[in-house]
């Protein structure tokens, strides 16, 4: 029978099939951070239980540390989550890439980075962002503290066998429109709650077209419109990025993983449960308006008249008047980081339009790499001085103000053009108003001091 | 886990979709590193705002929330159940929960219970208009009851099981250690460990 991408990829992890059980998956690769796992190793301790795989288990330092000053410089409460997790990691000899090493990052930028991240792995976190490693032809999805906890005691995960859902976008990307574009595009189309229950696989030339870091913006937004996890076939692009990489394979074992990842693609006639279709050539750099990602629009359009109680709510959140251009938002802070959009590529797209350019006099702008690793990669290429240059701030890697658990926040009723994933209500910083949109997009803002068509600029 | 099989209460009524756990419970909160103790900062930012729904007296000590499509949806903290559980809360009914606050909510012993668009609406109004209204949330006869309705609802037999009996997931799975260790011994070689 013709099988989907994520059914092989499930198939393959069965460790268990139980009549009336969910099935029993095998984790290949299990990454860790401060925020989600203190509980979980504090439920081992007090059981006597020890993590059965510390060589399938990472753990890297992201949700709360300073993105300057180092770890120093964090509150008192963050320092003591960054300190357990070292003390949980040594106890159970989990490889760490803490505040101040090389490779620390936010954990779904280094996966990658470092070739761990590879096609036909099972990949989990305790963060909803773990969707990112599906890029890479993986399954990957977010799960809670008390699952952190089975993962670390067993390796193994019990999960119910999901739906398949496919979103097809073909046509060409035009100029001025990114992977962020796409998947805004889509879950403006889509609603933020239609891939309940269901793992996505995204295809078609546009997706085809699209770099790694490109393919894991769009992964990584999946749990925004609901679903488990988001995938891609790998192809050549996949294969590409992962050669040569730290943890790839190497030689003879190269070559029989890609025989392997070769077949990592979805049969002629599998069945999905539901599909979505989108022209790439039609779409316009997108903007939210509201407080949920789906909460969105083109960028050439207004502020829609609300539908819901939902999105009266949000207009009086965010203070937008219904009919409002679009580009006639005032912005007072622009944020360029997070496991969305802060590989190189972001900030060389970011970077192209600042060239020569200032930052705007009423707006705080700042970059946060992914990684360390980003970060030196930047400076190799001079992005740093282009940013420094025309008035960011410049900072070490971390989640920062994705989220803001340090003090990277913003202040109530600031205003943000930022390139992370939620829009939520005080997501950045209690009483924030956050308008989501890609790098080429946030850093015009950043320079013309509004929400502004980035093609204008090119 | 201690076992879960019924609660009764009242209701209190959050009347809107797509909460987020960003909202339940804020990210200042996660800083802490014990599972208890989150109550106080239930749906922190909308209580502080003022006039929220579960600081009103006639809903407090309710046990039940009633609420809209799509709950839980966002961030995969578990503090999130953890903070309705500490608040007091034992079942959540909504038309429909994100999938891995559903899953967090099972592993809290916290009943998420889904129900039709109407029968929630039901609810809602039902705990607006009559705040000591009691509900019964029973996991064994599957049913959400109370004066003049009973309404069925569906629920994973393998999750009902466990929560009935109280069973440690873990312990569950350790009892197929044997078969984990069968399946590691043919895992493809060039898959990666971490160095």
């Amino acid at each position: 029978m013709p099988r989907t991408i994520a059914q092989k990829l499930w198939d393959a992890h069965v460790v268990r099939v139980a009549p009336g059980e969910p099935d029993l998956l095998y984790v290949d690769l299990h990454l860790v951070h401060e925020v989600t796992s203190p509980q979980a190793f504090e439920g081992l301790r007090l059981s006597g239980r020890h993590v059965r795989r510390p060589d399938l288990t990472l753990a890297t330092m992201d949700h709360n540390v300073p993105t300057k000053g180092g770890i120093k410089a964090a509150d008192d409460l963050s320092r003591r989550q960054m300190e357990l997790l070292a003390e949980n990691c040594k106890r159970e000899a989990i490889p760490l890439y803490q505040i101040g090493s090389r490779h620390q990052g936010i954990v779904h930028v280094i996966g990658p980075e470092l070739g761990l991240t590879q096609p036909g792995m099972v990949i989990v976190c305790g963060d909803s962002h773990t969707s990112t490693h599906g890029a890479f032809g993986a399954l990957a999805f977010g799960i809670g503290t008390s699952e952190v906890e089975l993962v670390l005691a067993t390796q193994c995960l019990p999960q119910k066998r999901l739906g398949d859902l496919a979103v097809t976008v073909s046509g060409e990307l035009p100029l001025g429109v990114t992977a962020k574009d796409i998947v805004l595009g889509v879950i403006g189309r889509t609603g933020i709650s239609q891939g309940q229950g269901h793992l996505v696989e995204y295809r078609g030339s546009a997706i085809r077209a699209l770099s790694m870091e490109g393919r894991m913006t769009v992964c990584n937004m999946s749990i925004e419109w609901g679903a488990k996890a988001g995938m891609i076939a790998p192809d050549d692009t996949t294969f590409a990025y992962l050669h040569g990489r730290p943890s790839a394979p190497k030689g003879a074992a190269w070559e029989a993983a890609l025989d392997y990842w070769r077949s990592l693609t979805s049969d002629e006639g599998a069945s999905f449960d539901g599909e979505t279709s989108i022209d790439a050539s039609q779409l316009e750099p997108h903007v939210t308006w509201g407080t949920n990602p789906g909460q969105v629009v083109p960028v050439t359009g207004r502020v829609p008249q609300p539908r819901s109680d939902t999105d009266e709510r949000a207009l009086k959140y965010m203070d937008l008047v219904p009919g409002t251009a679009l580009a006639d938002i005032a912005i007072d802070r622009v944020f360029i980081g997070s496991c969305t959009n802060a590989r190189i590529e972001d900030l060389r797209a970011a970077a192209s339009v600042i060239r020569g350019r200032h930052v705007h006099p009423k707006v705080r702008a700042m970059v946060v790499p992914g990684s360390m690793t980003v970060k030196r990669a930047a400076e190799d290429e001079g992005l740093d001085l282009v940013f420094k240059a025309a008035g960011f701030e410049w900072r070490n890697a971390g989640c920062s103000m994705c989220l803001g658990m340090n003090t990277d926040i913003l202040a109530p009723g600031e205003r943000c053009a930022s390139t992370s994933n939620r829009n939520f209500e005080g997501r950045q910083g209690s009483g924030g108003r956050t308008h989501l949109m890609s790098p080429p997009m946030a850093a015009a803002a950043a320079v013309t001091g509004h929400v502004v068509d980035v093609r204008e600029l090119l | 886990m201690d076992p879960v099989s019924r609660v009764t209460g009242r209701m209190a009524p959050i009347d809107r979709a797509d909460v987020d756990t960003d909202q339940i419970i804020p990210k200042q909160f996660l800083k802490r590193i014990e599972r208890t103790g989150y109550g106080p900062f239930l749906f922190f930012d909308w209580r502080a705002s003022g006039d929220f729904v579960l600081d009103k007296p006639e809903h407090a000590g309710a046990s039940v929330l009633v609420t809209g499509a799509n709950f839980g949806c966002g961030s995969s903290r578990e503090h999130a159940p953890w903070a309705l559980r500490d608040f007091g809360f034992k079942a959540i009914i909504a038309p429909s929960f994100a999938d891995i606050f559903l899953g967090n909510c099972f592993k809290t012993g916290l009943l998420a219970v889904t129900l039709p668009e109407r029968q929630v609406r039901h609810l809602i109004d039902l705990a607006a208009e009559d705040p000591s209204a009691q509900v019964t949330v029973d996991l064994e006869k599957q049913e959400v009851r109370g004066e003049g309705f009973a309404y069925r609802f569906a629920v994973d037999p393998f999750q009902r099981d466990c929560l009935l009996r109280g069973l440690d997931e873990i312990g569950l799975v350790e009892r197929h250690t044997s078969e984990i260790g069968a399946f590691e011994s043919h895992r493809a070689e060039w898959l990666p460990a971490v160095k």
